[in-house]
This record gives structure tokens, C-alpha cells and sequence, in this order.
């Protein structure tokens, strides 16, 4: 089969490689109709993630039909539509028993290489890093999905391939992300990052009752569709003082809460955005948590910081004392996807919200490593990048 | 709690032995570590398939200088790991009294064959070699306690406690293994420390979780066997290098219906 494979820092190739098969009894085998790229996956592409091995496919935003199925599957069938999350979880475990399903004990192989990073493993995630589980990602033509009768989502038939794909990653990691924001009526949301999770973060905390949301961001092709989106919008490059302003749209109040859906590669035109840059190029700190400091210090008091972008490694300079000083709440981590896919499928059905509408490029898994570098670079106004592994 | 050698007066009294062999291994260390990045750096310099490979070499005595726990010196090494499993005391207890299941989630097991409290333990080794030992059964308590030992004569000269509690609530069961053990001298000595010597901690660390992930989710995760691209010549070297005891294909192999 035909896959997008990973040799190193922006050098990512689409090769052909064995087709996958069943390795464990409740594996299942699909045939990808659909995969994208995830602003996560560029945290690979630019080399910030640890324990990729060259020749490591990719990708963990997928869906497709199933084709085959191990002994111990009861559920699914062949034939079946299915979205797959992007988090692998065994359903048996004390973590998935109370909804913790990111924190699963039992999918990760290489379980021992992310304890001695972080203490203890999460899941296991699709094409992710080894220390993540090392599990074949699914920017491919078929994926092997392990715990199969846990994880995949089925579709009813009729509904479009678009409207259901984002429910494998960045919907219900935005609506999480809301969610974590506990938001109660009255409440103002300023969202930093305008990108796809910024997105479903927006329409999620509307979902939710925020009379509020602020969008940070200084991508105009972003910013506007986070106008359609229902939000107020904030171009920081346009701005001298980001905590500043939302002060001033908040009545001085403080946003109730703030998101950080741009995690550890956030850029900033200010000198402290330039200090992160030194910093990371002297491996002095491995993230550059601008995004983080902002939101921290402009959070009301007793305020809640929710954090769905990425963070790998270590922070510098981290603003903690005013976190302490207003009593912050923080919530952050990979998304209990488990939770979330049948109730946001629900609301797709229902029509109360579309998530195609961020997709901005549909094309062939080939074009997928010129896709890397026009994502990561936004040019051609690029939002969400959707793959068909079939038109090859 | 206290100490889990309460019930093994002959391994509480050696335990200063091995705090003796940490401090011998820490005069290996040096020349090891010295030696290897040596080795690692003209490695490196060649730019060949070759210098991959003394670079792999060198990284690897690098690690084994860092990581030495000494057995490649003969002394005692004793490991004791705990882990929470989310099943209750009666499952996991009556599992691991069979024991001929514990080669399915030890990786070094081949098999285990047990007849009137006597065990005989059949390990893999180096290039098809085999290891085994016989040990007997020293005090068994239902749904608490199973203790075993060598006997005189043993290639491996060994000793191991598995304990079971209930955890707090539905937690389910923390279950405790302790393992004292002489590695073998001579040339034997050598293939046992290739197989068990790096990080006995981390085995039995390993060893457990698959339990855990067998008796909680009915599988252990595996991604041995998928497809991906190719790899560099550093990584299958280094893989070459670092895969010792039984491929998950193999221990899958072993499933059997219990």
C-alpha cells in the first residue's frame, strides 16, 4: 500500500509498504476513505517530537471501511464505516472505567520510554512518536486499529465522509478544551489559535452557553471563519498589548477562562516571543509557551486556563506565580476522545454544526508531503488539509 | 509496610552483599563509559556501515557503563516491583498458581512445568541456547502469598515471592513480586547477563505490566509486525543489538485458553 512516512526534520515521503495485517485478537484492518493532517502531526514534521524512527508512517486523523476483523471482535463487521479515534484505548482499565480514556494503561508498547519521561504512559496513540505507542499512523490506504470494538465510531450510511472526519481528533479536542472551561452563563472565552481545534474550541464554548468569545489569532482567512463561527476577533500582530485589550473587552474583568489551543511552537511578535526562539534553538527549553504566559496572565482571578495544543517538554520563564496569585485552575491533556465522538455525532446530525467547514484543501495522499510544507507555512490561506488515500 | 523479606531470613542476611557490588560495579563504570564513547567517536568519524556498527557498539557499552547493575559480576541482585491491577485477588491468584502461564507474559519464560510442588523453569537464551532450573514451592496461602526457591544445583540459583492484596476500594489488586537471584559464573554467566543483565528492575517492571495489560484487557498491545518505511542502517543496527528474549509474536504463539 501506498503511506506517508516520516525521515526526519521536514522530510516526510509518500512510500509504498507492506499492506497492515491483524496482529492481536481485537485488532480490525480498515481501508482509509478519508485521513488529514493535524497541526499536531507539524510538531513531528519540525522535528519537536522525540522517538520517531525514520520510516514511521503518520497520521492519526482517519475513517474508512472496515476490512477485516481479528478473532476476538464482536462488534464491528466487515464493511463497516467507521471513524477511529486517535487515541487507543483497552476500555477495562481504572482510567477507562472512570472516562479517562487518553490515560489508558494497557495500549502503549513502549509504555517504559514515556515513564522515564513524564513519570507515567497515556494511551497509545496512531503515529505518534514510538515513546506514544509507535502504532503505524493512518495517512495510509489501510490502518490496523487495535481494541477495535472500543474505539471506532460507526456511521450510518448517507452521511458525507467530511462532515464525521474531524470527530477522530480536533472536534472533539475542541470541544473538550470548552468543556474543561466549565463554563457557566454569562461567561467570556478568549481563545488563542484560530486553527482547526481553535475553531471547534469556538463553536464548542457557544455549544456550551458562553455569552462570549474572544478569538486570538493573525491569520485573516482564520480569523474571518472564526467570525463565521460566531466568535469577536483579536489580531494580536495588529495589537500592542494582548492582556491589555482583553481587559478592555471584558469590562476589565478578565476572560473566565482562556484557551490555549496553539501549544508549544507559538509564535509571537514580541521580544519575549523572541527569547523562546533563543531558548529552543539552545535546547535551553524545548517549548515556546508564549501562548501560555498571555493566557495566564490575563485570566480573571479564580479562572479556569484550558490547554488543547501540544506541550512535549520543558518551559522557561512560565508566569506561575500569577497562576497561584489568582487561584487559576488548569486543565489540559490528550482528549478522552471515547467520551466525546457519539454526542458530537449527534449534534452533526442534527444539524447543529458542520465541521467541513474548515477544511480549506482536498487532495491525493501523494500531494501529502507538499501539503506538509503549505500547512505548516499557511500559505494558500491553508486551514485543514483532507487526504484521499484512494485517489493515490 | 514492612520489609517483603520478613518471610526470607537467608535473603535479608545477603542484602548487604549486594550493597557491596553496587559500590564494586562503580570501578567498572569508568573505563566502560570511557571505552565506549571512545569507540561511539571513531565511530561516528568513519561515516561507513562499518562506523555505525562501532558506534552502535560504543553507545551500547556506554549504556551497560551507566546502567551496570553488576551482573556481570557474580553477586546477588535482588529487584522487587509492585503493580495495581484493576481484577480481583481470587483471578490473579488462581492465574499465576498455574504456572505454566507465566511464560505468557514473561518474556524470558519459555515454559514452566509444574508437578508435587516442583517447578521447572525453561528460559530462552542466546542463539537457540536454553536455560533451566528446577525450584520448589516454599509456602503457598491462598489468594495471598506464593513463595518459591531453587534447588541445590541450580544454573541459576534464585528465589521470588508473589504477593496479592486487595487495592483500596475497586481498585482491584496490588500484586508484588520480589526476586533474589545469583547470576551463573563463567561462559553461562555471560549469555545470562546478555539476557537478563541489563536492567533486571526494568524486566520485571515489564513483565508485570503485561500481566496487567493480559488480565485487565485479555491482550498485550503490540505493534511488532506492522508495516513502515525503510528504516536507516543506524536503527536496524541498533535493533539488532537490543532485542533479547521472545518476540510478542512468539509469546503470542503461546495463547492459551485458560
Amino acid at each position: 500500500m501506498k503511506a506517508l512516512c516520516w525521515y526526519g526534520k521536514e522530510d516526510v515521503r509518500v512510500e509504498t509498504v507492506p499492506d497492515p495485517k491483524v496482529l492481536n485478537p481485537k485488532d480490525a484492518i480498515i481501508e482509509v476513505t478519508r485521513t488529514a493532517i493535524c497541526g499536531s502531526d507539524l510538531h513531528l514534521y519540525d522535528g519537536f517530537i522525540p522517538t520517531l524512527e525514520a520510516g514511521d508512517i503518520l497520521g492519526h486523523e482517519f475513517m474508512g471501511e472496515v476490512v477485516d476483523t481479528g478473532q476476538e471482535v464482536r462488534k464491528l463487521n466487515r464493511g463497516d464505516k467507521v471513524v477511529v479515534p486517535f487515541t487507543i484505548a483497552c476500555g477495562q482499565c481504572f482510567f477507562c472505567k472512570r472516562g479517562l480514556w487518553s490515560a489508558c494503561d494497557n495500549t502503549n508498547p513502549n509504555a517504559w520510554m514515556a515513564e522515564k519521561m513524564y513519570g507515567y504512559s497515556g494511551s497509545g496513540l496512531f503515529g505518534y512518536s514510538h515513546m506514544m505507542g509507535g502504532y503505524a499512523g493512518g495517512q495510509a490506504q489501510y490502518v490496523r486499529v487495535p481494541f477495535a470494538d472500543v474505539g471506532p465510531l460507526q456511521i450510518p450510511d448517507g452521511v458525507p465522509d467530511d462532515k464525521v472526519l474531524f470527530l477522530s481528533d480536533i472536534f472533539p479536542t475542541g470541544y473538550m478544551a470548552a468543556e474543561n472551561c466549565d463554563i457557566k452563563p454569562g461567561d467570556v472565552i478568549a481563545i488563542w489559535g484560530c486553527g482547526p481545534v481553535g475553531q471547534f474550541a469556538i463553536r464548542s464554548a457557544l455549544l456550551l452557553g458562553a455569552a462570549k468569545v474572544i478569538a486570538i489569532d493573525r491569520f485573516p482567512e482564520r480569523l474571518q471563519l472564526a467570525e463565521r463561527g460566531g466568535a469577536e476577533t483579536l489580531d494580536y500582530s495588529r495589537c500592542d498589548d494582548v492582556v491589555e485589550e482583553l481587559k478592555f473587552r471584558t469590562g476589565g474583568r478578565g476572560p473566565d477562562a482562556c484557551i490555549d489551543a496553539v501549544g508549544m511552537e507559538a509564535h509571537a511578535t514580541s521580544i519575549s516571543g523572541l527569547y523562546d526562539e533563543i531558548e529552543t534553538r539552545l535546547m535551553l527549553e524545548t517549548d515556546r509557551p508564549m501562548v501560555l504566559r498571555q493566557a495566564i496572565q490575563a485570566c480573571r482571578k479564580g479562572g479556569t486556563v484550558s490547554i488543547p495544543g501540544v506541550y512535549a517538554g520543558f518551559i522557561n520563564k512560565l508566569n506561575f506565580g500569577a497562576a497561584f496569585g489568582k487561584g487559576l485552575t488548569f486543565k489540559m491533556g490528550q482528549t478522552n476522545m471515547h467520551k466525546y465522538m457519539q454526542p458530537l455525532l449527534q449534534k452533526i446530525m442534527d444539524g447543529a454544526i458542520d465541521p467541513s467547514e474548515v477544511i480549506s484543501h482536498r487532495v491525493g495522499l501523494r500531494d501529502a508531503p507538499r501539503m506538509y510544507k503549505v500547512f505548516r507555512e499557511k500559505q494558500d490561506h491553508c486551514t485543514k488539509v483532507v487526504l484521499d488515500p484512494k485517489a493515490a | 509496610m514492612s520489609s517483603q523479606f520478613a518471610d526470607f531470613p537467608s535473603l535479608r542476611a545477603r542484602r548487604h552483599v549486594n550493597q557491596r557490588r553496587k559500590r564494586v560495579s562503580k570501578a567498572l563504570r569508568i573505563p566502560m563509559i570511557a571505552g565506549g564513547a571512545t569507540l561511539a567517536a571513531l565511530g561516528i568519524k568513519r561515516r561507513s556501515l562499518l562506523g555505525a556498527g562501532m558506534a552502535a557498539g560504543g553507545g551500547l557499552l556506554i549504556y551497560r557503563g551507566i546502567t551496570a547493575q553488576g551482573a556481570w559480576l557474580s553477586t546477588l541482585i535482588s529487584v522487587r516491583k509492585s503493580v495495581t491491577i484493576a481484577r480481583p485477588v481470587e483471578e490473579l491468584y488462581r492465574f499465576w498458581r498455574e504456572f505454566e502461564n507465566l511464560p505468557r507474559f514473561m518474556r524470558h519464560l519459555r515454559s514452566v512445568r509444574s508437578s508435587g510442588g516442583q517447578l521447572q523453569w525453561v528460559s530462552s537464551g542466546l542463539l537457540g541456547k536454553n536455560f533451566s532450573w528446577e525450584a520448589e514451592i516454599v509456602e503457598e496461602r491462598e489468594n495471598e502469598l506464593i513463595s518459591w526457591r531453587s534447588l541445590p544445583g541450580s544454573q541459576i540459583e534464585n528465589q521470588g515471592a508473589v504477593r496479592f492484596q486487595a487495592a483500596p476500594e475497586d481498585r482491584g489488586t496490588e500484586v508484588r513480586v520480589e526476586l533474589v537471584y545469583r547470576p551463573p559464573a563463567g561462559r553461562v554467566g555471560a549469555a545470562f547477563a546478555m539476557l537478563f543483565g541489563e536492567e533486571p528492575e526494568q524486566q520485571i517492571r515489564e513483565d508485570l505490566r503485561r500481566f496487567k495489560e493480559l488480565m485487565e484487557a485479555g491482550e498485550i498491545p503490540t505493534t511488532d509486525g506492522q508495516p513502515h518505511g525503510r528504516r536507516s542502517k543506524v536503527t536496524n543496527i541498533l535493533k539488532s543489538v537490543s532485542g533479547y528474549g521472545r518476540s510478542d509474536e512468539e509469546m503470542n504463539a503461546q495463547r492459551v485458553i485458560s
